[in-house]
């Protein structure tokens, strides 16, 4: 009995520590909004009309399919303490296999057969992208974040020209690519008009949570995330390791581009960048790194997104707006971790030596002296 | 073709180079100082567009170039304010409350710049040239070098400064100590909390700094995104120069070489696209980490929070 009972508010500690977060960041968004001279309460319930309400729930579900794929190759590195933050090249070069060489491979080849081939191109695309920060990490221990991140803005150069140059649709003066028919891209969910790229990234979580959890190479994953060195002494070859998990990384939000473009967008623009990894990112953390409990806190984004864009323009903001909600929610959560973590071990919320600092106007000499 | 390389050409080109390399410099030797500190800021690429916006903002209203630049120094002392009580103070994650800071720094000037100023095209014009008598006369690198905003020699004096106070003062020692062993830092009777909170304050004014510069000077408006990048180039020269300002300096002016030669190429008549332009930095960059991997060296404590008595 007292065991569940600890279980239970164990469970319940969890739950408020991923939600307060998103809760606390909204707040101060909306006070944000107010300052600014707009209504809060309009634009949240613009985000609820414009997400959720009619059919719009289902373009919510269609712009989760790529995030959650996103979130799922964040987690891969992020478990194994890599810090990959080239997503935003990765994601637009493996976007950029799906519209470039799309409408080629479907003149081709059957549809099913060219749709493999450009989500395995995307992959191993992705994965060689991320081979010049994950080698330079593996073999002299340069700092992975500044090199990942370095590829990325080199990726989105790249994506652009390759859109402006070999892949452009010469019947149009916009540089983008040429569209791919509706017959080739996938599948709607029956029923609905979401396509079925969200039952991939469903599948794909489902079956990483499993990998993570059940299986001896996540378990090898997560002793290389806590201390490379400890895994070394139990035989994990680091070197491999880093590379494989950036490959996976890298790969896995690349083949979320091919997703994003074969299942909504049909053609790519260039200087388009949706910033997908920069608005995950939070919620992974929020999720404990577990690919399932990704899945609701991935879904609301989504949700704040699809009418958050609509709701801020009405709002007279820009949808860059969004960018702060995200950042806040990222504050609020390292704050609420610590104050959690703080509270469980039974400690004072403020670190010692600024608690000294705070207390030390109102304490007299003697009072100083024993503390 | 030798019209082309004319001594005009020579001085814009030159010219090009130093506007391109200042916001840089100034930017890196804010993040060398908290780097060398043991605060990583990732949030430099946000603190530099809060001091651009800022910046651009006071000149806009006041027209006085000195106060913009001012005002780009506090605000992103402001902007570094997160980065200090919650990494500084309460030993949070760097990179995450960094990311955070990046994210908010991109979103909330996006969010003004269109609210408030994007309705009308608005640059600043040049500002208040400062003319040094006879240097200024020397050709070609005359014009080009002595005869700047008298902005550019306050940012080249506060440079030297801070190599000096890094490299030369016990002030400077300590901050080194800090980012090296900030345990030995504690057991000689220094507050690393202290010590480290400086370091934060004083690099967010130069990061600040470096954001008006790219906006008053180097481009005379502020646009969304102005700094493209740039925050984390100065990430990436802090790392390679480890911890001395005369190396941030050179790598900045290699820097404004790699972001000039665009332009240059285009006016000697090549066809390069500008998306090739943008992606010259970041391949020298990486390039050079290729190169010198192994000469990249940050300070142990980086990155960590110091609590004392801890292992």
């Amino acid at each position: 009995m007292g065991a569940e009972h600890q279980r239970g508010r164990k469970a319940l500690d969890e739950v408020v520590r991923s939600v307060l977060p998103v809760v606390l960041a909204l707040v101060v968004a909306g006070l944000i909004i107010l300052a600014m001279g707009s209504n809060p309460l309009d634009f949240f319930a613009g985000v609820w009309t414009y997400g959720v309400t009619g059919s719009n729930w289902q373009r919510s579900l269609v712009l989760m399919a790529p995030l959650l794929i996103v979130a799922v190759g964040l987690i891969v590195a992020f478990r194994g303490q890599l810090w990959n933050l080239g997503y935003n090249g990765q994601y637009l070069l493996g976007a950029v296999v799906a519209s470039g060489f799309g409408p080629y491979l479907f003149d081709a080849m059957p549809v099913w057969l060219a749709t493999i081939v450009i989500f395995l191109g995307s992959l191993l695309v992705g994965a060689i992208w991320s081979l010049v920060p994950s080698i330079l990490k593996a073999r002299y221990g340069t700092n992975e974040i500044i090199t990942s991140l370095v590829m990325s803005f080199i990726g989105i150069g790249v994506a652009n020209l390759l859109i402006k140059g070999p892949f452009k649709d010469t019947t149009t003066p916009q540089p983008q690519t040429a569209v791919i028919g509706d017959e080739n891209l996938l599948a709607y969910i029956p029923g609905t008009s979401i396509h079925v790229g969200l039952i991939i990234a469903l599948v794909l979580a489902v079956v990483a949570q499993f990998v993570f959890s059940r299986t001896s190479f996540g378990l090898r994953m997560d002793i290389f995330g806590a201390s490379p060195k400890a895994a070394r002494h139990v035989g994990i070859n680091s070197t491999w390791m880093v590379i494989l998990l950036f490959a996976l990384s890298s790969g896995l939000i690349a083949f979320a581009g091919a997703v994003d473009v074969l299942g909504q967008y049909s053609y790519q623009r260039a200087n388009w960048n949706p910033h997908y990894g920069d608005a995950v990112m939070p919620f992974v953390f929020l999720a404990r790194l577990s690919p399932i409990a990704a899945i609701p806190l991935v879904g609301f984004y989504a949700v704040l997104a699809t009418g958050g864009t609509l709701a801020a323009q009405q709002a007279g903001l820009n949808v860059d707006f969004l960018l702060v909600i995200v950042g806040l929610i990222l504050i609020f959560m390292t704050i609420t971790e610590y104050v959690g973590e703080r509270r469980r071990l039974g400690q004072s919320y403020l670190p010692p030596g600024l608690r000294r600092t705070l207390a030390r106007p109102f304490q007299t000499g003697a009072a100083r002296k024993e503390s | 073709m030798s019209d082309l390389l004319s001594a005009a050409f020579v001085t814009v080109f030159i010219a090009t180079v130093i506007a391109q390399a200042m916001p840089l410099m100034l930017a890196a030797v804010g993040e060398n100082i908290g780097e060398q500190a043991g605060v990583l800021n990732l949030g430099i690429e946000g603190v530099m567009l809060i001091g651009a916006y800022t910046g651009f903002i006071v000149t806009l209203t006041t027209g006085n170039f000195w106060l913009g630049m001012l005002a780009g120094a506090v605000g992103g002392v402001v902007g570094n304010l997160a980065m200090l009580v919650l990494n500084v103070w309460l030993g949070l994650n760097q990179i995450v409350v960094g990311l955070a800071v990046t994210l908010i720094g991109e979103g909330i000037t996006s969010v003004l710049y269109l609210q408030n100023n994007a309705k009308s095209v608005t640059s600043l014009g040049a500002p208040p040239e400062f003319k040094i008598p006879f240097l200024a006369d020397i050709p070609v690198i005359g014009p080009a070098l002595f005869q700047q905003s008298a902005l550019f020699w306050v940012a080249v004096i506060f440079v030297i400064a801070a190599g000096f106070f890094l490299s030369r003062t016990n002030w400077g020692l300590s901050i080194r100590a800090a980012g090296q062993k900030p345990s030995s830092l504690d057991a000689a009777g220094g507050s690393v909390v202290k010590i480290r909170s400086h370091a934060v304050l004083l690099s967010g004014a130069f990061v600040g700094l470096g954001g008006a510069y790219l906006a008053l000077i180097t481009t005379s408006t502020f646009t969304p995104f102005i700094t493209n990048g740039l925050g984390f180039i100065a990430i990436v020269i802090t790392m390679l120069s480890r911890g001395r300002i005369i190396l941030v300096a050179i790598t900045s002016v290699v820097y404004g070489l790699t972001v000039a030669i665009g332009p240059a190429l285009q006016v000697l008549g090549y066809n390069v696209s500008a998306d090739v332009i943008k992606m010259i930095p970041f391949i020298v960059v990486i390039l050079t980490l290729i190169v010198f991997a192994r000469t990249s060296v940050v300070p142990p404590a980086l990155g960590t929070s110091y609590t004392r008595g801890a292992r």
